[in-house]
């Protein structure tokens, strides 16, 4: 059984319908991409998994339950994180508040993710009492990814993680997807890099105009002519 | 030195006194407008109504045959403010709530609050009159006269404005403390920095809208009780202070408490001392001053108090439009 699995999604912001009939399935630990072109639904996509949009039709069902049409405050409960694109720390408050906020949820004790996010972003450890806001673009992303680890997540969104980031950030920012899969977390993410996120994927969308045009696996996808052609610029 | 005491008296006191209810009042609008979005106009009427509560209370428990130590009013303040907290949450439910869900643009909601403004103080005079109320109702309120060294003066200060300067402290530090430390004050701070964000990480909007509303209207009720305690309980009394109130919050940086604390006492003290009669001050060197020293040298008339506050105000946002504390700009 999927982990995640989107069918015939159709959503969009007030009556306006952006996405036409999207399909998803990841199994558990997977990573799998989203790309297409601008305004394909990509962002949409995450978006409408995370309860901010109008679903009119089709269901997302994720570890057995129908969660289709959620608030997204209730979603963390159901340990799926994302990272959204833009905005994504809370820049007035320090590095360690931000992600006390991510364990916001959580009752019990949460120093040992705590340390393991520090751990895996060790910067982070060094600038914990400054505020968010403070720190690069590169940084911040790693304050985003540690605040959505904080919940330790089933399944985590990222829409285009590496958006703004120099090309030397983002393979880095692409190693940590990589490791954070490799803990057991299944991956949905966005790129505009299609080619190296493709390059990383189990599984990927080839979204157009709210639609699936290409599923397959990650690989199969960078050696398909027509994909080549006409997404992955030649 | 007489003069000294005067300056004290008239200046620095004073100017801490007002400076503390316009810092209580903007606490509370600059946290509603943190979280929610909007500029709270009813905040002064919420301040009336948290005086009438504390004098209800006040009289039901004086008779009941309660006898304490200090005035009856100074004890019933906790419990209004409690009862105020929990009106205030239920205007938010009756009024804004429904628009918030809705949709509705911040401009709405300021205009709903207008609205509860009206109707409060409709409410308030329908049942209380117009009448000025004395808050204390089982004894006189007393006054302090401190001996000043070398002066026939003395420093006067009354009971309810000793303990308002205490309780500004101890509800300062506690409010700090709650926002840096505990878990609720840190997600408040989380929505006003973000809301999105802080709903993707999954933190409870409505125990944080709750929580802007406890402080704000139980700080209201406070600020409105010990301000009629220090003059009269009177239906209009808080509406006067609400437009030096919304000064104090721009001044300080829209969202930030800090900043409208030190707002608040900044309009205080500029106030006060801007309708200081300075000439008392000069009096004792008039001799060496190469100008005949007139009998009142106050900056501004008293009449014309409320223009201190909009003078501030505009300078600050001609020169500084984020505040004294880098609030959001309007």
């Amino acid at each position: 059984m999927s982990l995640l699995k989107i069918s015939n999604l159709h959503a969009g912001y007030g009556q306006m319908s952006i996405l036409k009939g999207v399909d998803m399935a990841l199994e558990a630990g997977e990573i799998g991409v989203i790309v297409g072109p601008n305004g394909a639904g990509k962002s949409t996509t995450l978006k409408a998994i995370f309860g901010m949009l109008n679903i009119t039709e089709g269901s997302i069902e994720f570890d057995g339950e129908d969660i289709t049409g959620i608030r997204s405050e209730a979603l963390a409960a159901h340990r799926i994180a994302f990272v959204p694109q833009e905005n994504n720390v809370f820049h007035t408050l320090t590095v360690h508040e931000n992600l006390e906020m991510g364990a916001y949820i959580r009752r019990d004790d949460f120093s040992r993710v705590m340390d393991h996010v520090y751990e895996i972003f060790p910067p982070l450890k060094e600038k914990r009492r400054q505020p968010a806001g403070e720190l690069s673009g590169g940084q911040r992303q790693m304050v985003a990814f540690g605040r959505a680890l904080m919940i330790e997540p089933k399944l985590i969104l990222l829409d285009e993680p590496t958006a703004g980031l120099s090309p030397m950030f983002m393979s880095q920012i692409f190693d940590r997807v990589i490791a954070i899969n490799k803990t057991g977390v299944t991956v949905a993410m966005v790129e505009q890099n299609a080619k190296q996120a493709l390059a990383i994927a189990h599984k990927g969308f080839v979204l157009a105009n709210g639609a699936n045009s290409f599923t397959d696996t990650g690989r199969n996808l960078l050696e398909n002519p027509e994909v080549a052609k006409s997404f992955l610029g030649g | 030195m007489n003069d000294l005491v005067f300056f004290i008296n008239k200046g620095l006191l004073s100017g801490m006194i007002i400076g503390s209810i316009y810092a209580m009042g903007a606490i509370g609008v600059t946290m509603i407008f943190g979280i929610l979005r909007f500029a709270h106009f009813a905040h002064g009427d919420m301040m009336t109504l948290g005086a009438f509560v504390t004098l209800i209370i006040a009289a039901l428990l004086a008779s009941a045959g309660v006898v304490l130590p200090c005035p009856i009013a100074f004890a019933a303040i906790i419990p209004a403010m409690a009862v105020t907290a929990v009106l205030a949450i239920g205007l938010d439910r009756i009024f804004y709530k429904p628009l918030r869900n809705a949709g509705a643009r911040p401009v709405v909601l300021v205009m709903a609050s207008v609205g509860v403004t009206l109707m409060l103080q409709g409410l308030i005079r329908l049942f209380a009159g117009v009448r000025a109320r004395d808050m204390f109702i089982d004894q006189p309120k007393d006054i302090f006269q401190i001996p000043f060294p070398g002066a026939t003066r003395a420093v006067i200060l009354t009971e309810p404005q000793i303990v308002l300067i205490g309780f500004t402290v101890v509800a300062v530090l506690a409010l700090h403390l709650f926002l840096t430390r505990s878990r609720l004050g840190k997600a408040m701070r989380a929505v006003s920095d973000n809301p999105e964000l802080a709903r993707i990480t999954g933190i409870n909007t409505n125990h944080v809208v709750w929580a802007t509303w406890i402080i704000g209207g139980g700080l209201a009720c406070a600020a409105g009780s010990l301000l009629s305690m220090d003059v009269t309980l009177k239906p209009d009394l808080s509406f006067n202070i609400l437009l030096p109130i919304f000064a104090a919050t721009i001044v300080g940086g829209i969202g930030q408490p800090y900043g409208a604390i030190a707002g608040g006492f900044l309009v205080g003290f500029c106030e006060t001392l801007a309708v200081f009669n300075w000439s008392v001050l000069l009096r004792p060197i008039k001799d060496s001053l190469w100008f005949e020293l007139p009998r009142n040298m106050a900056l501004v008339p008293t009449e014309y108090k409320l223009m201190v506050p909009f003078l501030i105000l505009i300078i600050v946002l001609i020169y500084r439009p984020t505040g004294i504390f880098r609030g959001r700009v309007l």
